[in-house]
């Protein structure tokens, strides 16, 4: 165990793409740490490069005290989970989980009990002597995560390890990995574009577009104060509505007379952004706020999800299950509660507070 | 059970692969058939299909000790066995090092390494074989054995390089992470699911140095040297030409390169249907 340190990380490919810029995370001893983002954002390299399989044009990692900067990735004592779980295909899921022990040239007797208590632990027991083509997708990742186990390495790396699953199993292992991290109580840095998977699992989540860092924080955190317009978009679903409005008197009006407490310490007569969850919107027939059209219901049991056209934008809202309005129909939407973040339309950042 | 109906299109497919059969099995019935006939049946008029008197003279013959053919045979077995090893060791580590690594122009060297098989082989016959005069290589072995190598070498690359290609990185990655490094990586890991796709390139580069005809006759002009294919096809020169023993000698020429497909026919399909497997 030990914490995991990315120093001015940059990496640049030779036909002149940047993957990474300049980034610096710090990710402490025995937390869950995930790192977020569409496809192309830059996590899968830094996590490539954490683990030495890629080379970093500059910067530094630090695993524990360490500068592993220049080491082979077998010299770096970290083990990886794979989206394609990359189990030897030619081995039965006993000598895939012995592997790293046996490279390592430890006694047979203790590769042996190691794999027995990691097999035991992910209930993996049955399963020990068939070839791995043989097992679901959930038992595969199962084998990847106890082959990742057996050596007690410093940290994991889990590489979208959960995208293959139907959606029942993804949730399931969701769970597993989670409670796995906690009972071992390893270092594990956690990449995926699933922003549910994030919020389930994450101690802290890093946000990352374009080879930069948008937000770091705690989930609640990152879900409550998108620090950018970027985050905004990513996190939720169906995501926050970004309106533009402008200051008055403590309010921010929309288009349609849309009224939104304002934060405090905003210009007046400023034209900015508001960020706000489709819960924090209510619909009714009737009152202040602005009048819309509903375009799409969703009705999803235990809540309604609107889409509303209106003079304000598409507003997408979030109602609890008795609130049933029919397509079509002509309603009020309005703002509740505290004010929301806003957004500078020119920066995509968040300002006030 | 349901009954098969008849149908004319059915009838006529038959029909048409029986022609076809028929037509592409004939010289080699013949040639059987002439291998094992004695001399005066060989040449008797009408010829006999059936009623002749079989003989095996003409397959002692040719592993006559002192025949040319013998020798040939012996010239074969060491040239296309070594040339395929040598070709094979060589390419199908450089295949992986195209498929893993970035290498700069590496879509121009592979273009490059394609085309030295865009040209028939008579076509630079001369210039090697006037280099092969200077490095004293002609009418030998080794000058062979080198020459195949260098011809199979591309193809092997080519090949082996579809088959690293469907071997996920992951496992190396994963085999790295584990413990070990690139280059046992590649050698405990990804090697072993490659064996099916090195035998099915092993046995074309085989095929190839077997039957290859065009270098050996220019290379080679004493049974030294010679191997199966210039040394059947000089028994022609003879007089009388001994047909029985041409065709004997040419049933044998088949049957190693026939054993050896059959023996890996399930790899073969698997290089053949190269690409359809994804995971």
């Amino acid at each position: 165990m030990a914490q995991v340190l990315v120093q001015s990380l940059h990496k640049a490919f030779p036909d002149g793409t940047v993957a990474v810029h300049e980034l610096d995370l710090a990710i402490g001893d025995g937390e869950l740490f995930v790192m977020l983002g569409p496809s192309g954002c830059g996590k899968t390299t830094t996590l490539r490069i954490v683990a030495g399989l890629e080379q970093q044009t500059s910067g530094r990692i630090m695993i524990g005290d360490e500068d592993v900067s220049a080491r082979r990735p077998s010299e770096r004592d970290i083990a990886m989970v794979f989206q394609f779980y990359a189990l030897y295909p030619h081995m039965t899921c006993r000598d895939n989980m012995a592997f790293p022990l046996r490279a390592a040239g430890r006694p047979e007797a203790e590769v042996k009990r190691a794999v027995d208590e990691a097999a035991r632990m992910l209930q993996l027991e049955p399963y020990l002597d068939r070839r791995p083509t043989r097992l679901s997708g959930g038992e595969q990742q199962r084998v990847a995560l106890g082959r990742a186990m057996v050596r007690s390495p410093k940290a994991f790396l889990m590489d979208e390890p959960l995208t293959n699953l139907d959606a029942e199993l993804r949730a399931d292992m969701r769970v597993e990995v989670k409670h796995l991290q906690e009972r071992l109580g390893t270092t594990m840095l956690y990449v995926t574009h699933d922003q549910v998977e994030a919020m389930a699992l994450g101690h802290r989540i890093a946000i990352l577009n374009q080879g930069r860092l948008e937000q770091l924080g705690t989930p609640m955190e990152v879900y409550d104060r998108p620090a950018t317009m970027f985050a905004a978009r990513f996190i939720g679903s169906p995501p926050m509505n970004l309106i533009e409005a402008e200051v008055s008197d403590g309010v921010l009006t929309a288009n349609g007379g849309l009224a939104i407490k304002a934060p405090d310490g905003l210009a007046r007569g400023a034209k900015l952004v508001a960020g706000v969850r489709p819960e924090r919107l209510a619909i009714s027939e009737a009152g202040d706020g602005v009048r819309g059209r509903i375009v799409s219901r969703e009705a999803l049991g235990d809540e309604n999800i609107y889409v509303v056209d209106s003079p304000a934008g598409q507003l997408h809202v979030r109602t609890p299950p008795t609130v049933r309005f029919p397509e079509e129909h002509i309603v009020t939407v309005a703002h509740q509660g505290a004010a929301p973040p806003v957004y500078d339309p020119e920066t995509e950042k968040a300002v006030g507070r | 059970m349901a009954v098969r109906r008849f149908k004319p299109s059915t009838a006529l497919e038959f029909v048409l692969l029986a022609i076809f059969i028929v037509a592409m099995l004939f010289p080699v019935v013949w040639m059987l058939e002439t291998a094992l006939k004695e001399q005066r049946d060989i040449f008797h008029v009408p010829a006999k299909v059936f009623h002749f008197h079989v003989t095996l003279q003409h397959f002692k013959d040719v592993f006559a000790s002192g025949s040319s053919v013998a020798s040939g045979f012996r010239n074969s077995i060491i040239v296309g066995a070594l040339s395929t090893i040598i070709a094979t060791g060589f390419g199908v580590p450089a295949a992986w090092a195209y498929s893993r690594f970035d290498i700069k122009a590496k879509q121009d060297q592979l273009f490059f390494i394609l085309s030295t098989r865009f040209m028939p082989p008579i076509v630079v016959v001369i210039p090697i074989f006037l280099m092969y005069r200077d490095l004293n290589l002609v009418n030998s072995v080794v000058g062979l054995i080198l020459l195949y190598s260098a011809f199979n070498l591309p193809f092997t690359i080519w090949m082996m390089k579809g088959f690293v290609d469907e071997v996920p990185g992951e496992y190396e990655d994963a085999a790295m992470l584990d413990g070990y490094s690139r280059f046992q990586a590649f050698w405990k890991v990804t090697m072993p699911l490659l064996i099916p796709g090195i035998a099915a390139t092993a046995v074309f580069a085989l095929i190839f140095s077997w039957n290859e005809f065009v270098f050996a006759i220019f290379l080679t002009s004493n049974s030294a040297a010679r191997t199966a294919p210039p040394a059947i096809a000089a028994l022609v020169g003879d007089a009388p030409i001994d047909w029985g023993l041409i065709a004997a000698s040419a049933m044998v020429f088949v049957v190693p390169v026939l054993l050896f497909a059959f023996l890996v026919r399930k790899h073969l399909v698997a290089g053949v249907t190269l690409g359809a497997v994804r995971r």
